[in-house]
């Protein structure tokens, strides 16, 4: 089967050759099959969002290549791979538009990676494929589609960036903490979204998270990472038989002495 | 009596040629979520490439085509400066704001055009049909108007304005949703400035002449009318209402102008008064919102 992601020897220093160098991602090789969702967990700065936001080509890489679905994209600027790429981040102010209606939004995520004319904003067909997709989610919002999303709570905005960020299937799904900064019952209900659309959809994910519960019981696949390097990786049955303890542990034979700090960052 | 009158009507006519400008202004400053200060320069943009043709005995309409053009060039070097020579868009926009007193000076050869002789479209419209040149004004003035915020209403529905309307509210949703966000601010730069000097071109044929400095304080201007009708029309999110309580605004602005000169403001002081119009008028929200909360506090209290 053909990888759906392959990042290979991907390097990234920040501020290159100054004082505040800071070398964030050390020759990072990761291969994502088809329908894999690799949860992601490390401390504080160990470059999870910076592998996703290269992914996405929010900045470029030093050296390296990405491959996505046959596709080099290494040097494609980021709304080019916008395209393939859906995303939902940790502040829920930033995947939406507060300023914009319900449909809006939708219809603007509606039309991702396809060329934008004169035509109108959004449709009849697209209202009631809107108005059905968003019954799905069960939040009560199907009858609120005109409201401005500025109105919405972060989970209900977050619930629907991820609608947003599925409505056209993507190659790959970058979540990157996007529960974090809900109440632990919001975050429950939109991490329920989240593994219905993945696996409705057969979705193709990376979810970085700090809950390490979260990160076993979730997905197929899980990926350490420690300052800038890949820690450890682990797949199917093996994982899905992990405990809390043992990733700690894993945590302390790779990091040794910050394993103090990182204990406190990641919740059990 | 009769001089207050034909004062207010004269504010209207001003105030709904001037309004195109400040929907100009809405575009960048509402919309975008900018400041665009090249708006001083581009207005009279507008005046000067109108003067200069129809001085050159080119038909009135073509001179306001033309003019238009010319402000979407400008708009696009402010777009271009900001976007691409990543300038913030307050220099952007001045550094174009400057460049256009040379070139408006280059556009006219001069720094001001009689046109008194010529042709304009209020003076034809007014001879074709016996109307006076002042209700002329209006008339056309208003028949611009609803096809301007007809076309913006519609232009902001369509796929483009829409992402640019999205721009504006956040940018990296807009980048992650696979929109070039440079074009589209550029793009929004263009139509806003293109509308700044289709005002400047009717407010010369208007007034029968063009001068260098007529932009001066155009921006402030257009903030004015803009916040003037957000406070007097606070209800409703429709899109065309909005836009009407610019014009509404625009034209209020025009009337207490026409009405502070009529009770001896000197004409040298007109622009401390308009400063100080809009400095009361972005404080007006504040202090809505505070006493909005004291009600609040209040009736808390009661309960
Ligand atoms: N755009 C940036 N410019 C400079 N440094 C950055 C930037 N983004 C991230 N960093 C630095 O890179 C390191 C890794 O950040 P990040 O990938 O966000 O970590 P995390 O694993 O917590 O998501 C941190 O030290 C952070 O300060
Ligand atoms: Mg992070």
């Amino acid at each position: 089967m053909e990888a759906m992601l392959k990042l290979t020897n991907i390097n990234k220093t920040f501020n290159p050759g100054t004082i505040n160098e800071n070398k964030v991602l050390n020759n990072v090789n990761l291969t994502l099959e088809p329908g894999d969702f690799v949860t992601v967990i490390g401390g504080n700065g160990a470059g999870k969002s910076t592998i996703l936001n290269v992914v996405a080509g929010v900045f470029p890489v030093d050296t390296g290549t990405i491959i996505l679905d046959g596709e080099d994209i290494t040097k494609l600027p980021e709304h080019k791979r916008a395209k393939h790429i859906g995303r939902v981040f940790q502040d829920p102010m930033q995947g939406t538009a507060a300023d914009m209606e319900i449909q809006e939004n939708l219809a603007m995520a509606n039309r991702r990676g396809k060329n934008r004319g004169l035509a109108w904003g959004i449709t009849k067909e697209e209202k009631e494929k809107f108005y059905k997709l968003v019954k799905e989610l069960g939040l009560g919002l199907e009858d609120r589609l005109s409201d401005k999303v500025g109105l919405l709570s972060g989970g209900q905005r977050q619930a629907l960036t991820l609608l947003m960020s599925t409505i056209q299937k993507p190659d790959i799904l970058l979540l990157d903490e996007h529960t974090a900064a809900l109440d632990p019952k919001t975050a429950k209900i939109v991490l329920d979204i989240t593994n219905h659309i993945i696996e409705n959809q057969n979705l193709t994910a990376i979810m970085v998270t700090h809950n390490m519960r979260d990160a076993i019981k979730i997905g197929n696949r899980l990926v350490m990472m420690s300052e800038g390097n890949i820690i450890y990786d682990v797949k199917g049955e093996e994982k899905s038989k992990l405990k809390v303890d043992d990733l700690l542990k894993k945590f302390e034979e790779y990091s040794g002495d910050e394993f103090s700090n990182d204990r406190i960052l990641l919740q059990r | 009596m009769q001089s207050i009158l034909l004062a207010l009507q004269g504010a209207l006519s001003q105030g709904l040629l001037w309004a195109i400008m400040a929907l100009g202004v809405y575009i960048t400053f509402r919309l975008l979520n900018t400041s665009d200060l090249s708006v001083d320069g581009s207005f009279a943009t507008g005046g000067s490439v109108a003067a200069i043709l129809i001085s050159n005995n080119v038909n009135p309409i073509l001179a306001i085509l033309a003019a238009i053009f010319s402000g979407a060039i400008a708009g696009f070097i402010t777009g271009f400066l900001h976007t691409k020579c990543k300038i913030p868009a307050i220099l952007s926009g001045i550094l174009t704001q400057l460049s256009l007193y040379s070139i408006n000076l280059r556009i006219m050869g001069r720094s001001n055009i009689p046109l008194l002789k010529y042709d304009n479209i209020f003076k034809s419209f007014s001879e074709s049909t016996g109307i006076n040149t002042m209700m002329s004004t209006i008339i056309i003035g208003a028949i611009i108007i609803v096809l301007v915020i007809g076309i913006m209403y519609w232009f902001f529905g369509t796929e483009i304005g829409s992402a640019l309307r999205a721009t504006g509210s956040n940018e990296n949703m807009v980048r992650s949703l696979g929109v070039d966000t440079n074009y589209a601010k550029i793009i929004g730069f263009m139509i806003a400035n293109a509308l700044v000097a289709f005002s400047g071109a009717l407010v010369t044929q208007s007034q029968g002449y063009a001068d260098v400095k007529m932009g001066t304080g155009a921006i402030v201007i257009g903030l004015a009318s803009i916040i003037i009708g957000e406070v007097l029309v606070r209800k409703g999110t429709n899109f065309a209402l909005k836009l009407s309580a610019i014009v509404f605004g625009s034209i209020v602005y025009r009337s207490a102008v026409a009405v502070v000169l009529q009770l001896g403001l000197n004409t040298d002081d007109l622009k401390l008064f308009t400063a100080v119009l809009v400095a009361i008028a972005l404080t007006a929200p504040v202090i809505v919102e505070s006493s909005d909360r004291n009600k609040m506090v209040k009736s808390e209290e009661e309960q």
